[in-house]
């Protein structure tokens, strides 16, 4: 049992942490916010430590519920990054939109130790258990700036499309159960694993299972069909919570879907890779298309996000070592660019007030060139350009498409990121192109100018130094597909 | 300077002067003019460096020189690895010859955010001269496809009055095709293991079925970047309303990357694929040649002539490299290195009038001969060179493409070489409606003759068409070796398998 208790040391260190600051904040009142929020930064960097300096060979843990490996650890790394800086990010903006309250902070963590979970989890039913956890805070994160009736919209549609998904989620577990006998994931891989072996093909209502799965799943990455409540939330939300629903939680959640698709049904690759080709084929499309009209910059952001999470599915469509890889890496520079790009959104203030549409970005390379320049850098590396890392982050998963024969897959992709850099183009033609504008409030804030050029820097010169997000990403791969 | 990584330092040292320009903190003007003339030493230095590449460049061997390789991806066995050959070589020069041109072009053209345009060259020479030493597909394709960005920033902040609509149009076009060519890569690395240009070079042998694939796939890209008709449309506009220094770098260089990646790609490593659709590129070449001739024929504005003009000069170099023989293949070299200069050079001499009265269109102008007769012996002198009169560098590279041509096939010879007789009958017209007649138009007569800079600008210029004109074999003494070499290899990878063609299908010439 102490043996287990070490596997989960990370989990544990970040929850008990939510916990005290929780108390802290309880007993202390509002006056503890500023407190809490610096104590949650620290929390998660300790844990971020300690993923990284904990073993790295495979742990299982408490009965096969839990497993601790190269993969979950990457993917916790990513989760931990996103959380820290969207914390960073959140520092003056809750106290200049009077929503600072101490909950923030502290659902954060909780909801990051549910994403934690997610990532390890070895059994349909703890997935489940850290995915609701990762759910429901956020959906109260969602909904945190209650006087706002689109704050709350945005809360109130997460949270019943978001059931949904909980629910078919649920419904697929219990029809994998029904026909595997287990929830566990090792056993369900050998299971199917022999299956396989004799050429049998699975039993329909394991596949329905399989579908279901993957379509709750899909709602958390918010891959279409199952995208809608994206641009609703990404708008309605508080800034700082659309860049971490952004960032960790899909992070999450690609991990998980990973893992859950190559883990369990690794044998079954024949039967859900024309699902995930298709969802793939269809954010990309949609990520590329529906963006071309937004005006409002984080309705943007969402449908940019839809296709960056489609072109990650490339890499898992193809079903391979080099797949996970390819998502792996994706998630990681996909993590950087958005971070990057939400903190020069939460630059754009003018009189005091939050503005949100992409023509207030006009003439910025004059008013704010180093703003201008940072924000060039993330569009240009989301369009693909090379050297930039966005670059490295398609190439990689079109190198695994490639390798899988997934020839069409992978020209459809290119090609919508064609039309995807168009709207990425824009957004940089309006900040070098155009006559300024109004300009925005200074100074910034140091927190934000420092997450701006630190993620600028990271993308700019990926190129350089690119092995410690690849080899990290193979070291994931090969400990999810045991290669 | 064996020892020396000189062409990572030829590369790079732009971006050291670009990173330099950035740390000016000064007032404005004093600002303007540092960032000049950092710029332009550093462009300047940069071609010295490159001088030593052509002194050193050992002449009459097809090997790589001055090789790099500095492993940097190792799980994909993708390295840094740099180094020229004959036929890349004289590209390098080319870049680091025109960047200080266009630096000198834009000392006084361009006013506003001059620190902002200077760093956008000097990165755009990086990524140019990077491009033709690259020996390895990934690095190549980084930096073929990097020059996106400071192209799309030149036409778009500096250029005309339709600048965003031209960026984007170009950014597209160009981003459309190259995606292709990655993909098309990422299949050679697949089939061959290996993104290392010299290995790939020495045999890839792909499949013939997967050739054709991978040939339309690099095709999209090259003739988009070349341009070839149909593909062509962005370059008028691209050339209409980018600063006059993005159009002579535009026309200079990056317009050559497109036919450099047919000889270094399409040609050596897909030999099958190149021959069944050796004849498709004729056809399109003879299109370009006589179908954009006629269209510059018909044009007003003067930077758009020399744009049609461009697209039907690269007609030629496609039509060259797609003979594969000895004649053919020099032409191409030749007349792309030709075109490079003289088209460069046609849009400084637009350049140095609009200057002057802010307007391109020809009617605008006339008997300029009266007031700038310096002016209009530059003028002619390119012009000449551009309609191919014996003695410059244009007569040189177009008559042994048609030479090549001939041997392969007659009727695209000839209709090719009508292309030389609408390209005299388009460049005469235009010359002789803007420096010849009576000086009567107002807003002409007080006009100036070139300035100093404007000669120190053109000078070297003249020189080397002039030279190229009439001691070509100091330049074909340099490629011959390697085309020879190319074709050598592309016959015995033929002669491996007897493959049938398109032009199998046509009455033979």
């Amino acid at each position: 049992m102490t043996y287990d208790l070490a596997a989960i040391a990370p989990e544990l260190f970040l929850l008990l942490s939510a916990v005290a600051l929780l108390m802290l904040g309880v007993f202390r009142g509002a006056r503890a916010t500023g407190e809490v929020l610096t104590l949650a930064v620290l929390a998660s960097v300790v844990t971020f430590a300690l993923v990284w300096l904990g073993p790295s060979h495979e742990t299982v843990a408490f009965g096969g519920l839990f497993v601790r490996d190269g993969f979950a650890a990457f993917m916790k790394g990513l989760i931990l990054v996103g959380t820290a800086v969207s914390l960073v990010l959140s520092w003056r903006f809750i106290e200049r939109e009077n929503m600072a309250r101490f909950e923030f902070p502290v659902l954060m963590l909780f909801a990051t130790v549910g994403m934690m979970m997610m990532v390890s989890a070895h059994d349909l039913i703890s997935l489940y258990m850290g995915l609701e956890l990762q759910s429901l805070s956020l959906y109260v994160i969602a909904a945190f700036r209650r006087d706002s009736e689109r704050s709350t919209e945005a809360g109130l549609k997460y949270f019943v499309l978001g059931a949904l998904s909980s629910g078919m989620l649920l419904y697929g577990s219990s029809l994998v159960y029904g026909f595997a006998g287990t929830t566990n994931f090792a056993d369900l891989a050998r299971i199917f694993g022999e299956l396989t072996a004799a050429g049998e093909a699975p039993k329909l209502g394991t596949i329905v299972g399989i579908v279901f799965i993957t379509a709750g799943l899909a709602f958390k990455i918010s891959a279409v069909p199952f995208h809608m409540w994206t641009p609703d939330v990404y708008e309605g939300a508080p800034t700082p919570v659309t860049a971490f629903f952004a960032t960790a939680p899909k992070a999450a959640a690609a991990g998980l879907l990973t893992r859950v698709l190559m883990g369990p049904f690794g044998d079954l690759v024949a039967e859900w890779q024309q699902i995930v080709v298709v969802i793939a084929v269809l954010s990309m499309g949609l990520g590329a298309f529906a963006a071309i009209n937004q005006q409002n910059i984080k309705r943007l952001m969402a449908y940019s996000s839809i296709g960056h999470l489609g072109y990650a599915l490339v890499g898992l469509a193809a079903g391979t070592e080099a797949g996970v890889r390819g998502v792996a890496a994706y998630m990681a520079i996909y993590l950087i660019m958005n971070l990057g790009t939400f903190a020069v959104i939460l630059c754009m203030r003018q009189n005091d007030r939050m503005v949100e549409s992409i023509d207030d970005l006009r003439g910025l390379s004059r008013t704010h060139p180093a703003m201008a320049l940072a924000m060039a850098i993330f569009m240009f590396s989301m369009t693909g350009l090379p050297p930039l890392a966005g670059f490295f982050a398609k190439f990689y998963v079109f190198m695994a498409a490639v390798e899988a024969g997934l020839y069409i897959l992978a020209v459809i992709g290119v090609l919508t990121s064609v039309v995807a850099a168009f709207y990425y183009l824009r957004i940089v033609k309006v900040m070098y192109f155009d006559e300024p504008g109004e300009g925005f409030d200074r100074p910034f804030g140091r927190e934000l100018s420092l997450v701006m050029g630190v993620t600028g820097a990271v993308i700019l010169f990926f190129f350089a130094f690119p092995t410690p997000v690849l080899d990290g990403a193979q070291v994931a791969a090969t400990a999810l597909t045991g290669g | 300077m064996e020892s020396w990584p000189l062409l990572s330092l030829i590369t790079f040292l732009p971006l050291v002067g670009a990173a330099f320009i950035l740390t000016i903190r000064a007032e404005p003007a004093i600002e303007a003019r540092n960032a000049r003339y950092v710029a332009l030493w550093t462009s300047l230095i940069t071609f010295v460096l490159s001088l030593f590449v052509w002194f050193g460049f050992e002449r009459g061997t097809a090997a790589f020189q001055f090789v790099e390789k500095v492993t940097w991806l190792p799980a994909f066995g993708i390295s840094y690895h740099m180094g020229v050959d004959g036929i890349s070589m004289m590209f390098v020069l080319l870049s680091t010859f025109l960047t200080p041109i266009c630096i000198l072009a834009s000392w006084e053209a361009i006013t506003h955010r001059v620190k902002e345009y200077m760093v956008a060259f000097l990165v755009l020479e990086t990524f140019m001269v990077g491009m033709f030493c690259a020996l390895d597909v990934v690095p190549f394709y980084i930096f073929f496809e990097g020059v996106l960005i400071p192209m799309f920033l030149i036409i778009g902040v500096w250029g005309g009055t339709r600048r965003v609509y031209s960026a984007f149009k170009f950014f597209l076009y160009t981003f459309a095709g190259s995606v292709l060519m990655l993909l098309a890569i990422l299949g050679i690395y697949f089939q061959t293991g290996t993104t290392d240009i010299p290995t790939l070079l020495a045999g890839a042998e792909i499949p013939r079925s997967m050739q054709m694939w991978l040939w339309l796939a690099f095709f999209a890209s090259f003739a988009v970047k070349i341009p070839m008709w149909p593909v062509h449309t962005w370059l008028p506009d691209a050339h209409v309303e980018a600063p006059t220094a993005g159009s002579v770098v535009l026309a200079g260089v990056l317009l050559k990357m497109g036919a450099y990646g047919f000889l270094r790609f399409s040609v050596p490593i897909l030999p099958e694929a190149t021959a069944f659709f050796a004849p498709l590129v004729f056809a399109l070449s003879v299109v370009a040649v006589i179908y954009t001739s006629l269209v510059a024929l018909a044009q007003e504005d003067m930077k758009k002539l020399i744009a049609y003009s461009s697209v039907a000069h690269m007609g030629f170099v496609t039509a060259g490299i797609f003979t594969l023989n000895q004649q053919g293949m020099e032409g191409a070299i030749f007349q792309m290195l030709s075109h490079g200069i003289v088209s460069a050079a046609l849009f400084l001499v637009v350049g140095v009038i609009y200057d002057r009265i802010h307007t391109r269109l020809i009617d605008k102008y006339g008997g300029l001969a009266d007031r700038m007769p310096n002016y209009a012996v530059i003028f002619m002198v390119f012009m000449l060179a551009s309609v191919g009169l014996p003695g410059t560098s244009g007569f040189v590279g177009e008559f042994l493409v048609i030479v090549g041509t001939f041997q392969v096939n007659t009727t695209v010879a000839l209709l090719i070489a009508t292309g030389m007789v609408l390209g005299a009958a388009y460049m005469l017209y235009l010359y002789r409606r803007a420096i010849f007649g009576k000086l009567t138009k107002q807003h002409l007569m007080a006009i100036t003759d070139v300035s100093l800079r404007e000669k120190a600008m053109f000078a070297p210029m003249i020189v080397l068409v002039l030279w190229m004109g009439i001691y070509p074999v100091s330049f074909l003494e340099v490629m011959s070796a390697s085309v020879d070499n190319l074709i050598t290899n592309y016959e015995a990878a033929m002669a491996a398998q007897d493959a049938p063609s398109l032009a199998a299908l046509w009455p033979s010439g």
